[in-house]
């Protein structure tokens, strides 16, 4: 049994994390903002066992005509937000729970974008090239530094959504937060953006080749009769072991607590032959709940359907059973490169290089016992 | 020689992977467990071809660098009253589990050697006296243990760290059980070149020679091998404490080559690869956290990966 989650219908709403929250009695953080879109979560950690990522986007949403096209438009924030965000951490009560990111690693977001579509960032920004934010403004530059299109953008918009760029230290600082009006209605054309959201609810893999698994020590992690894998509580030492070998970084270990937790795909609710919390509360089917083979096959389906209506980088991610992992319980369908999603790309078991490793050490200590030896049998100085 | 400016994507920046939640002191660990390992060969060695100076520095070492080991171990487990739960299974897959048992089998030896040590100090009669006369030959067969069993704790630690997702950690599979054995004969042989006169000393500094060359060999891999994967372990702190960790055996060994008269250098050197041994062990470890806290040590070789399968297969991008 596992999930497919259909990132194509995620409307963001959260509703899985705080129905995972609420039946799996995780801690909450306090209300939290990071600071980076309308992410408040930042990672997968012990107190989060489902995160909505949210990555925006300087490009059309691929239905067949870019909207913008032929359109001007300015820059777009995410460049700026994602730099702003790489820097922020909220307090999860975890170790390492959300690590901060490299800045310059999250300004070249926009940018890379295989597509070609994305606008890099400063292309529009002004004469200044500097950053800008969803609607136009001027991100951190002062006032003098605005363009003449970011300095009316900022003086025609009537509500308060985006306080107007003046300066770090003089005003509110712009915490990259997209503005709630739809791209141009306060800005006027000039400084409407090309820009689409990407959406993903991520969750543990449960891998076929689970690392976690494999290395823990105290047999504490386990398969269980639904083909997922769990952390027994009571027997887990808190040895981190798992959290080094996860490929994806999910599990995480609870500070205060000091042992290791993560989705256990409602192990609790599956013996009762219920849905599991997330894919029960889902209100778009974004995250579906059920036998893995059946489930690849609607994705299947899903996937073909959208290529047809033209999106064609839909693409489905972890549903292959011969890839690094051996597949994943929960598998992914995908508007982009897994790792614009913070995924990687190509995940490999740790343990699959084990038997070589072992012999490699062999070696090794076949080779320290003959320098000894060697050392000792030589005549003396 | 410059490593290009990879060109990648991420999540705002955010690391993929959790780095490791282990602190220094399981770095610390891996320099015990070595130099565990490296003296109760040496002493082994001294115990047989009688050099009873190197016996005993070598199993007093062992004993109190194994149980520092265990120490570090145990204060580094989240619930470190619950160390126990590691005895409930043997798993091969689990090198943490391996090296577990591999501690309590050399534990128990290295700890019997080392209390044969003491033998001399009992009275000659009575029931002491008889403890007295069982010691040595005790001491003896567990000294040959845990040199039996020494190999194992030296090495497994490559394994412990190679076998998780830790890109630079993982990629250098090959090497790290070489740094690490080379690394604990340095230090079992910085030891005897503490403890030994001149006259013993002799197959410590082979040991040294020996233990220099693994780790040097293996460390300069590691440093150049990995292509990006490399790049964590020559900058930075780790690429300061691996650079002193070179420049200390360099030292360490050439004195205790050429210095084979005079006390002092030969104490000199010892110390000096015990140095060495330390950071190495702290700049292996170090390179690791650093190349899973950046995105780019995870994303770009996994996509030349990707890229490298699709152009095999010829399959379109999809």
């Amino acid at each position: 049994m596992g999930f497919f989650t259909d990132t194509s219908v995620c409307i963001g709403c959260k509703a899985c994390e705080v129905a995972c929250k609420e039946w799996n009695g995780v801690p909450g953080s306090g209300l939290d903002l990071l600071g980076m879109s309308y992410d408040n979560t930042g990672a997968l950690t012990a107190n989060s066992w489902r995160h909505v990522a949210f990555i925006e986007q300087p490009r059309p949403s691929g239905h067949g005509s870019a909207p913008f096209t032929g359109t001007p438009t300015g820059g777009t924030a995410s460049a700026a937000s994602a730099t702003v965000a790489a820097g922020t951490t909220g307090p999860t009560g975890t170790q390492p729970g959300l690590p901060p990111g490299s800045p310059p690693a999250a300004a070249r977001m926009s940018v890379g974008d295989q597509d070609g579509a994305g606008v890099s960032v400063g292309d529009h920004g002004g004469a200044t090239g500097g950053p800008v934010d969803v609607l136009g403004a001027p991100f951190a530059a002062g006032p003098a530094g605005g363009s003449a299109a970011g300095a009316s953008n900022a003086a025609g918009r009537g509500t308060a959504d985006a306080p107007p760029a003046t300066g770090r230290a003089a005003g509110p600082e712009f915490l990259g937060m997209p503005g709630a009006q739809p791209p141009g209605r306060g800005t006027g054309a000039e400084g409407r953006t090309d820009f689409r959201w990407l959406m993903m609810s991520d969750v543990c893999k449960h891998c076929t080749h689970a690392a976690c698994l494999d290395v823990c020590p105290t047999g504490s992690l386990f398969r269980t009769e639904f083909g997922t894998v769990v952390v027994q509580e009571d027997i887990c030492n808190g040895c981190g072991y798992c959290i080094s070998a996860c490929p994806y970084g999910v599990i995480d270990q609870r500070r205060g607590d000091g042992r290791a937790w993560k989705c256990t795909l409602c192990y609790d609710r599956l013996g009762a032959g219920m849905t599991p919390a997330c894919a029960q509360a889902c209100p778009t089917e974004s995250i579906q709940y059920g036998p893995l083979d059946e489930l690849r096959e609607r994705a299947a389906v899903r996937v073909a359907t959208l290529h047809g209506r033209g999106v064609s980088e839909a693409r489905l991610y972890g549903h292959d059973p011969n890839d690094g992992v051996g597949g994943d319980g929960a598998f992914f369908l995908l508007l982009d490169e897994p790792e614009v999603y913070g995924l990687p790309p190509d995940p490999v078991v740790t343990t699959r290089d084990l038997p070589a490793m072992w012999k490699r050490a062999g070696l090794a200590a076949l080779a320290m016992a003959a320098a000894t030896v060697v050392a000792f049998a030589g005549r003396s100085s | 020689m410059r490593v290009p400016e990879a060109e990648f994507t991420s999540y705002y920046g955010r690391p993929i992977l959790k780095p490791p939640v282990w602190k220094w002191d399981i770095a610390a660990y891996l320099f015990t467990g070595g130099l565990a390992a490296g003296s109760s060969l040496l002493a082994a060695g001294g115990q047989v071809t009688g050099r009873p100076a190197l016996r005993r520095a070598g199993r007093v070492t062992a004993l109190a660098a194994v149980s520092a080991s265990a120490v570090f171990l145990i204060r580094d487990l989240g619930r470190p009253e619950r160390f126990h739960h590691m005895l409930r299974v043997a798993k091969p897959t689990s090198p943490m589990s391996v090296g577990t048992w591999i501690l309590t089998a050399f534990g128990p030896a290295a700890g019997v050697a080392a209390i044969a040590e003491g033998a001399g100090l009992l009275p000659r009669r009575g029931l002491l006296g008889l403890v007295g006369r069982a010691l040595p030959p005790a001491g003896h067969a567990a000294g040959l243990v845990a040199a039996a069993t020494a190999p194992a704790l030296a090495t497994y630690t490559g394994v412990l760290l190679a076998d998780t997702a830790v890109p630079s950690w993982h990629e250098a599979y090959p090497e790290l059980p070489v740094v690490f054995a080379g690394s604990a004969l340095a230090s079992g042989a910085g030891v005897g070149l503490l403890a030994a006169p001149p006259a013993e000393a002799g197959p410590a500094r082979r040991m040294a020679v020996a233990g220099a060359a693994l780790e040097l060999y293996g460390a300069h891999r590691v440093e150049t091998r990995l292509g990006l994967l490399s790049e964590p372990y020559r900058q930075g702190r780790p690429g300061r404490l691996l650079r002193a960790g070179r420049l200390l055996t360099a030292a360490g060994v050439t004195g205790a080559v050429l210095g084979r008269r005079s006390r002092a250098v030969g104490a000199l050197s010892g110390a000096a690869l015990l140095a060495a041994s330390v950071v190495t062990r702290f700049g292996i470890f170090y390179g690791g956290v650093v190349s899973a806290r950046d995105p780019r040590y995870t994303v770009v070789p996994q996509r030349e990966r990707v890229n490298a399968r699709r152009t095999r297969t010829d399959l379109p991008a999809d």
